[in-house]
């Protein structure tokens, strides 16, 4: 019962916030960026609570207790690539002005072509990142409530959908910021009761050289499957485009930076938390399901405290169904409005029914994976189109439409090919196994190489104004210079 | 006969000569002259060196851990104050090292930028 009115509190509370947003933002541009008012640590707080998923709050944990010490690295990686990120992209990304992926890939190869293929891109990438969230979304509504999984599936899909189309992206600043908070608290108050606990019992430890704990052990191929996902992850997050949004709400590059800087923490301290979830379920012996942060305060302190801990970890898996839902909904929505659909508010409003209605069609009809497993997946596509095309874009003079489009193609292609076949196929054995569901080791040296080369073969096509693209990449903001005059187009 | 036009000693008040434009590195930039191209290559030059410092010690960390678990498999079972060792690194230690490096970077960044601006304004 208690875990009902955690679900509703936490949907009404989404909405709430997101109305009061409503009344600030009136003109398309308000509507789709906040009029860059947005302040550091309110930007980092909501590029952190958008990126905080299903994954990150419920699978992580439930991963760690399946596999063990292996997948240690997927917060790590979830984490590290924010340093990636930062080192290689931000400032620059920001001060390109590019609102979007396909923006950038527009303001940087001066090219239509290399745009829509980027458009496509995106657009898959968040179609297969909703999809486990509607998924985990229906399994925790079960698990709380006993209705069948699509009655959650749907539940988040509408109120997404109403927040997106009532509120827009101010709206949804306001609500991914204090999503992040109200995660960690979610994860750090029953993870303080249930450390209580455990040390009162006497502390429960694994017995001596438990397999578990132990690294590169419980897969077929460790050693390949772990390089491969430290690839994916800490090149993939550059890519993903709810991401890439956030740091056009920040004033210049200068503070793009140090926003990342915040965001590092944040993320840092989140995660130092599934892990302790993922060994006590571990040694408390609980099955190893995605609904293990779920489970386990009720099973450890138990009574009347322990619905009240579920409920709160409830609240905070719902928050971030919601949270993360929003962000991708607004960016793919926002790339068909403006690259499928024409632009204006009105497209913007269909854009945002169809970027829903999918992947809720897809997380019915496919199999059943690990909301980690396919977020994973998620970040080896982005590693391997977007991650060249914005470090090649942003340091390498000679990269050329053709090569772009070569790159992002084959890249891309060959990942969203793996995933297909590990979502609709699988689970297969040995190699091939290995190979299609940690795609990143091969697709990204594939992508990065095709660019590069066939941007060395195709000289003539460098785009014309490469030069003045480069002072506005990484002239310093104070500085009085000509950066040329590429707008993204608000529609 | 008038010949040759007679010879006159051309003279002006030097107040032009001493007056220098305002920013001439900025319009260097601006018209992409070679010294223009030359500053600008060098600033880009300057922030990738940094950040490949960055990534590659980051790369040296990152994958060399599996391969010190590959390569020494009593590490992977090491104890720290009864915490596994590949536990405390990855659980805890990595998350502030990662903090601490993206600190290194923004402040060496921000010093460049400034470097480069006082350059560019100030000559």
């Amino acid at each position: 019962m208690s875990g009902i009115v955690a679900i509703v509190a936490s949907m009404l509370a989404a909405v709430l916030i997101g109305a009061f947003g409503l009344r600030m933002s009136r003109t398309t541009s308000d509507f789709y960026v906040a009029s860059r008012t947005v302040s550091p640590l309110w930007n980092a707080s909501a590029i952190g609570g958008e990126y905080l998923s299903a994954a990150s709050f419920l699978g992580v944990a439930g991963l760690i207790l399946t596999y063990g010490a292996d997948m240690l690295w997927l917060p790590v990686g979830w984490t590290g690539g924010y340093l990636v990120l930062l080192v290689l992209v931000s400032a620059p990304l920001r001060r390109s002005g590019a609102y979007t992926l396909p923006d950038f890939a527009e303001a940087r190869l001066e090219s239509m072509a290399v745009r829509r293929t980027s458009s496509v891109l995106v657009v898959l990438i968040g179609w297969l990142y909703l999809m486990p969230q509607f998924q985990s979304a229906g399994l925790v509504f079960r698990t709380v409530t006993g209705a069948p999984p699509w009655a959650g599936s749907l539940l988040v899909a509408v109120v997404v959908a109403a927040n997106v189309l009532s509120g827009g992206m101010r709206s949804i600043t306001f609500v991914q910021a204090f999503q992040y908070w109200l995660k960690l608290t979610a994860l750090a108050v029953p993870l303080v009761f249930m450390l209580i606990v455990w040390w009162s019992d006497g502390p429960r430890t694994l017995p001596p050289g438990d397999p578990w704990a132990l690294p590169l052990h419980g897969r077929e191929h460790p050693v390949y499957e772990t390089y491969s996902l430290i690839l994916a992850t800490f090149l993939g997050t550059m890519g993903l485009p709810h991401v890439l949004v956030r740091f056009y709400t920040n004033p210049d590059g200068r503070t793009a930076r140090r926003t990342t800087l915040v965001v590092l923490s944040l993320l840092g301290a989140f995660y130092l938390m599934p892990a302790v979830y993922g060994f006590l379920g571990r040694v408390y012996g609980l099955p190893a399901t995605d609904t293990v942060v779920i489970a386990l305060p009720g099973r450890l302190v138990g009574g009347a405290v322990g619905d009240l801990l579920t409920a709160l970890v409830t609240a905070g898996a719902f928050a971030a169904f919601l949270s993360t839902s929003s962000g991708l909904t607004v960016s793919v929505a926002g790339v068909i409005a403006q690259d499928l659909l024409g632009g204006g508010v009105r497209s913007f409003r269909i854009a945002t029914v169809l970027a829903t209605l999918v992947p809720l069609a897809l997380a019915g009809a496919a199999r059943s994976l690990p909301v980690a497993t396919v977020v994973g997946l998620a970040f080896a596509v982005a590693a391997s189109s977007f991650c060249p095309l914005l470090v090649l874009g942003i340091w390498w003079r000679r990269l050329t439409t053709t090569g772009a489009i070569c790159g992002l193609l084959v890249g891309g292609g060959l990942a969203c090919a793996a995933v297909l076949a590990t979502i609709v196929g699988g689970p297969r054995t040995g190699w091939p196994e290995a190979l299609l569901a940690e795609p990143a080791a091969w697709t990204v040296p594939v992508s990065f190489t095709v660019m590069v080369v066939v941007s060395l073969v195709t000289p003539g096509r460098v785009p014309r104004g490469v030069a003045r693209t480069m002072v506005r990449l990484h002239t310093p903001d104070t500085l009085n210079v000509d950066r040329g005059d590429w707008r993204p187009r608000f529609m | 006969m008038t010949g040759r036009p007679r010879r006159v000693v051309v003279t002006s008040p030097r107040t032009a000569a001493a007056r220098r434009p305002r920013h001439p590195l900025t319009r260097e930039i601006d018209e992409q002259t070679e010294l223009g191209e030359v500053y600008m290559r060098s600033l880009i030059r300057t922030q990738f060196r940094l950040a490949l410092f960055v990534c590659t010690v980051l790369a040296c960390v990152v994958g060399g851990l599996p391969l010190l678990f590959l390569l020494v498999p009593d590490l992977r079972d090491a104890r720290l104050l009864g915490v596994p060792l590949p536990w405390l690194v990855l659980a805890g230690l990595i998350y502030p090292a990662f903090v601490a490096g993206a600190w290194f970077y923004v402040r060496q960044a921000e010093r460049n930028e400034r470097d480069f601006a006082d350059l560019v304004e100030r000559r």
